[in-house]
């Protein structure tokens, strides 16, 4: 199977960014994830979420989703429509969280030093990421994870895996 | 070569006679914690499946914690979703009981036993020698219906614990210490093992804080050998291991740090990182605006006792909220047979039901624009405990009480003598 191809706009964060940074305490009691969306990374910056399109990819540095469990962390970043989270590095917790709700995570820990909000970048899944002619080799997820994004989550890929969907 | 602890009870909940850092197995869970920070969301994903079922409901343990008792209806809407769905089904529930993680460790957690929690700081189980992880409502969901789930066997790191810590030093304080010198993803994936002589000097109280914190260095699971302490409790509440691990004298680790117990020091963490350690000398003089005792990482009786020996005969500094919020009611109903409550009181403190409180920035008690808290909850980060342009410090129990009563950062041994 050919290697899946997107370019992307970016908007590029720090180090430890936390999952009361992503989707804080005092929103959680919102009635749906569509409704938390103005809210992500509000402590930080609260323009970003009016900023952030569909397709849009969020660069970062390590331990990006440290912190609580809190699933609504990678589903926010689902409802605003980020293609992708690019990361030196993802927290546990997160990590499998993000897989199991559709959410694309690659680790790449040199390119954040060299972008800056609104850069533009192409992805080649598992190959690839290069931007402003520089490119930087990102390594191969597992099948068995692949198979969970591309279904758009655990719970979808269960049920495709069944013959339901 | 020998195994770990970590590989040892992955390789007992998948089957194996030896599993490896690094490999993926499937294993049988022997516990499902979930509470009302996320269950609501696993019910309502519950509910899509074409087929739901519960393998085992036995090993399913809810509690409502997070906002005990509810402050919105929309709270109350998805505490009662929760509530139905468990009497419906015969789930073990509890609400208003205490902190998820501190019943967990008085009514159900066993050596030996691998165990799933919807909520970071299921690590604490290790403090009885169970390995407890963290994960989503997704994950979660996939274990209640299937009865297990995947897992990598993680490398482990080893903290030789040797000699005692010092009179007004605690546990607390040796996890921040760590943590502050490992850095908040120095344990990314990876097991912390504590072992060595020191170990034996820790309470069980000691040993739940340490654990409970191992996942603000990124730690997968926490654990210690269930030695004659861990297993004295076990029996004070009526129940026995499942299995007793320690790791082979030949068993790999990815690091191993010694760490001297006398050399530990009161510290504090400041905003807005769990990591961001330093003496709490280097912060004495800082103003606060409310202090909070509590949590599952340090709001058992021990930290309450030594809340109030500090306390008692002194008073809440007049501009500072003092919240005390044992982290269960257990621990609530012996505070008062012991006393402690009154003096709390009577010192001005606001004392609160078992709930986690302005730990997570939820319950009551979260803080302002520009306040400052100094908390024994466990995180600090950037907006945590209330507005995102608030502060947070984390210290002991000492700290943190010392504190209320200066107004400011500081330690017990630096407090005025009491007036007499």
């Amino acid at each position: 199977m050919a290697a899946e191809t997107f370019t992307a706009r970016i908007w590029v964060l720090g180090d430890d960014i936390d999952t009361d940074i992503i989707m804080p305490t005092e929103y959680l009691a919102l009635k749906s994830v569509e409704d938390m969306r103005p809210y992500a990374f509000s402590p930080l910056r609260p323009e970003l979420a009016g900023q952030i399109r569909p397709g849009d990819v969020i660069v970062a540095g390590k331990n990006f989703g440290c912190g609580s469990s809190r699933e609504q962390a990678p589903e926010v970043l689902k409802a605003l429509g980020v293609r992708a989270v690019i990361a030196g590095s993802f927290a546990r917790i997160f990590f499998r969280n993000a897989i199991n709700n559709g959410l694309l995570l690659i680790e790449c820990p040199a390119l954040r030093a060299d972008v800056a909000d609104g850069d533009e970048i192409a992805v080649e899944v598992g190959k690839a990421i290069t931007c402003k002619g520089k490119t930087y080799p990102i390594a191969a997820l597992s099948d068995n994870l692949l198979e969970i994004i591309n279904a758009g989550g655990l719970v979808h890929a269960m049920r495709r895996r069944n013959g339901l969907e | 070569m020998g195994m770990t602890m970590a590989e040892k009870i992955i390789a007992a909940a998948a089957g194996e006679t030896c599993v490896r850092a690094g490999e993926i197995h499937t294993v049988e869970l022997d516990l499902l914690m979930s509470n009302d920070g996320t269950t609501h969301l696993t019910i309502d994903m519950y509910h899509k499946l074409a087929h739901p079922r519960i393998a085992d409901v036995s090993k399913l343990v809810w509690v409502v914690d997070h906002n005990m008792p509810s402050d919105s209806p929309k709270t109350a809407a998805s505490h009662k979703k929760m509530r139905d769905f468990a009497r419906e089904h015969g789930i073990t529930f509890y609400e208003g009981q205490g902190v998820c993680h501190q019943l967990m460790m008085e009514r159900h957690v066993r050596p030996g036993q691998l165990i799933f929690g919807a909520d970071s700081h299921t690590c604490a189980y290790g403090a009885l020698g169970a390995f407890g992880t963290g994960v989503g409502c997704t994950d979660y969901l996939y274990a209640m219906v299937t009865g297990h789930s995947w897992v990598m066997v993680p490398e482990s790191l080893r903290f030789c614990l040797h000699g005692r810590l010092r009179p007004g030093v605690t546990a607390r304080d040796l996890i921040l210490t760590i943590i502050g010198r490992i850095g908040a993803n120095g344990a990314n994936y990876k097991a912390m093992e504590f072992t060595g002589e020191g170990l034996a000097t820790l309470t069980m109280s000691d040993r739940i804080a340490i654990c409970n914190l191992c996942v603000e260095a990124g730690a997968k699971t926490a654990l210690m050998p269930a030695d004659q302490v861990a297993l004295d409790y076990l029996a004070a509440h009526g129940r026995t291991p499942k299995a007793v691990y320690t790791s082979d004298p030949d068993a790999v680790y990815a690091a191993t740090y010694d760490i001297d117990l006398g050399e530990i020091v009161p510290v504090v963490a400041k905003p807005h990182f769990v990591d961001q350690v330093v003496p709490a000398a280097d912060c004495v003089g800082t103003p606060i605006d409310e202090a909070f005792l509590g949590s599952c990482n340090n709001g058992r009786i021990e930290d309450l006792r030594a809340a109030a020996a500090i306390l008692e005969g002194r008073h809440v500094a007049e501009r500072v909220r003092f919240l005390v919020v044992p982290a269960s009611a257990d621990v609530h109903l012996q505070a008062m047979e012991e006393g402690l409550i009154e003096i709390f009181l009577r010192a001005g403190a606001i004392v609160m039901n078992a709930n986690c409180s302005v730990c997570w920035g939820s319950c009551q008690g979260v803080i302002g624009a520009g306040e400052t808290l100094i908390s024994t909850g466990t995180r600090n980060f950037k907006g945590r405990a209330g507005h995102k342009d608030s502060f947070v410090y984390l210290g002991s129990a000492e700290t943190v009480t010392a504190s209320a009563i200066a107004g400011e950062i500081t330690t017990a041994d630096r407090l005025p003598p009491r007036e007499v």
